[in-house]
């Protein structure tokens, strides 16, 4: 893989990932276009840029560690991961297919290089705090993200996390929450509101940082400033937008779980040309 | 070992101190080896662990959930992590966690769960886990462990140190009498015959197992030989110990402190079914107990040597049929 820290070259990167969403969610016939599309530049600048790791070598020991709280977004971190190198490319449209590796949540049975199995909400927070507590007692530089969705935190084990995490000084540990407003039944605000977000964050003793989760340099500045911030968990609040860059998927909750109908995807994909 | 009929039960230590006493040693001997608890350390005995390696004992506050995730996340991060707390708690409040972040992944968490059974008394039922066996054994690649005593707590202590894969291993607050001697080996997928016997197989765990010895002296003292097997390895379990005894005795009575409906008498009922039918009876716990000296709950909820001779000559009486 060819890592850059150039937010045009990320740009085209996220643009390639999300004509792959939309097209292993068709080919699925089912999967959850919206929380992919809205993580697309998180998941990007994240593998592309401010993580390290190496595909030739996944199990190497000080690698940064990628977690995806809201494992139904998987067609993002397959496309990503598939580009890097981790996993075929040409195999990503068998995504949901029985024997397929692209499994509908992230299994790491299927792909040894994912760092754990998500997609039951509310558990990766706690398991990437493991993985950071079990960096610091080996004095390694290894850093943990975790990419939550903004349902996910009504879970109440994030919380049990978030306290455990800042008791434990975990400043390896990054929760990038995507905060595009919707979840499965309809907008967040109607289901169960979350706010004041960041006052919940700060006083549960994390360092918080809000930015817009589809703008890459904001997003470069936020990982820099996470990894500044000692003795303290950061959390960076993406403020971004259900099933962003399809304009007839944005911000409808429709989007969260139902796959484009072949016209629709080509529709998409025009868009995304 | 020496067994003899006449076995001389001591008491010994809680299989949860033993639990604590073999963690802190091991943390000497590996230094992978991590603890988490939830606020019970002292009930625990990770203490021990905490005292000897402050560095590597991960306090978790009372969120089990939260900290069963954290254990496996420490062992997908190559750590031998030990979590530990009442089974009652980490079993049922960590179950679902059990399953996505240990069971399924297959990571290298161990889990140890004290307070087991009815046996902690005073507490009441809502601290006595009745269930924690069934859940266990529900969790794919999850192998479960329930030691008699002090030295077999020691020995599955080492066996899931040593052996990849997720373990729960149930631990109990009541002192133990000591069945085993010092040195005896155990191994996953095992048990032990402490009593060799032609008429009735008595297979018993925990607390129970030194009652099934008594249990087998008063049914001598009336001419009946019974053979009592500690099946301290419930998942995997030993099938041709259970296969043998069902086919050199035709009669098993099987003896737990668990809910009876959900617990090791099914899953040795299951081998007998598939290997050599036999009569059976059951001994365990029919609902949820209270509070009480634990020896007055465990009188009156049947937990003892003499409900288990009640069932074996109900088992012999159809056996004879």
């Amino acid at each position: 893989m060819t890592k850059t820290s150039n937010p045009a070259e990320l740009a085209a990167i996220a643009k390639t990932v999300r004509r792959h969403i939309i097209e292993m969610i068709t080919a699925a016939k089912s999967g959850h276009p919206g929380g992919s599309l809205s993580a697309t530049e998180i998941v990007t600048t994240l593998f592309f840029d401010v993580m390290k790791h190496d595909p030739q070598n996944p199990s190497w020991a000080e690698r940064d560690r990628f977690l995806m709280g809201k494992g139904h977004a998987c067609p993002v971190l397959y496309s990503v991961m598939a580009q890097c190198g981790y996993t075929p490319v040409d195999k990503l449209n068998t995504f949901r297919h029985l024997g397929s590796i692209y499994q509908g949540h992230p299994d790491v049975r299927f792909i040894p290089a994912l760092e754990a199995s998500t997609g039951s909400l509310g558990q990766a927070l706690s398991v990437g705090l493991g993985m950071a507590i079990a960096a610091k007692l080996d004095k390694s530089p290894s850093r943990t993200f975790v990419v939550l969705g903004d349902g996910e935190i009504q879970e109440g084990q994030i919380w049990e996390a978030a306290m455990a995490a800042a008791f434990h000084k975990a400043d390896n540990l990054v929760a990038i929450v995507d905060w595009n407003k919707i979840q499965l039944d309809g907008f967040v605000q109607d289901i169960m509101p979350l706010e004041p977000l960041v006052e919940k964050w700060k006083s549960f003793g994390w360092h918080v940082i809000e930015i817009d989760g589809h703008n890459i340099e904001a997003l470069q500045k936020a990982f820099a400033e996470a990894e500044s911030a000692k003795g303290v968990p950061s959390v960076i609040l993406a403020n971004t937008i259900k099933g962003k860059g399809v304009s007839f998927m944005e911000n409808n909750p429709k989007w969260h779980g139902t796959a484009p109908s072949k016209e629709e995807s080509a529709l998409a994909l025009k868009e995304l040309a | 070992m020496a067994i003899s009929t006449k076995y001389e039960l001591k008491l010994g230590a809680a299989t949860r101190e033993a639990f604590g006493r073999t963690l802190a040693e091991l943390g000497n001997k590996n230094k992978n080896v991590v603890v988490c608890d939830a606020d019970l350390s002292k009930s625990t005995y990770t203490v021990f662990f905490q005292k000897e390696h402050p560095d590597r004992f991960i306090e978790c506050g009372i969120a089990e959930a939260n900290m069963v995730a954290i254990g496996s996340g420490l062992a997908a991060a190559g750590k031998i992590p030990f979590v530990s707390s009442f089974s009652a708690f980490v079993i049922n409040k960590g179950f679902e966690q059990l399953r996505v972040t240990a069971a399924y992944p297959n990571v290298n968490l161990k889990v140890v769960g004290t307070h087991s059974g009815i046996s902690i008394g005073e507490d009441g039922p809502s601290q006595m886990s009745i269930e924690d066996l069934s859940l266990a054994c529900n969790l794919p690649g999850f192998t479960v462990l329930a030691p008699a005593d002090e030295v077999s707590m020691a020995a599955c202590i080492h066996l899931a140190a040593e052996t990849f894969g997720p373990f729960f291993v149930r631990a109990g607050r009541a002192k133990a009498a000591i069945v085993y001697e010092p040195g005896t080996k155990f191994h996953v997928g095992g048990s032990h015959q402490l009593i060799d016997g032609k008429d009735i197989a008595i297979f018993a765990n925990g607390l129970l197992v030194a009652e099934a010895i008594k249990a087998a002296e008063q049914l001598d003292a009336i001419g009946i030989s019974a053979r009592v097997i500690d099946l301290y390895s419930i998942k995997p379990i030993d099938r041709e110990a259970i296969t043998k005894a069902a086919e050199e005795c035709g009669a098993i009575v099987v003896a737990e402190e668990h809910l009876k409906d959900t617990g090791i008498g099914t899953r040795v009922a299951q081998v007998v079914v598939e290997t050599a039918p036999c009569v059976m009876e059951f001994v365990g716990l029919t609902n949820y107990a209270e509070s009480g000296t634990p020896e007055a709950v465990l009188e009156k909820y049947g937990m003892t040597a003499s409900v288990i001779v009640t069932a074996a000559k109900k088992a012999l009486a159809r056996k004879k049929k």
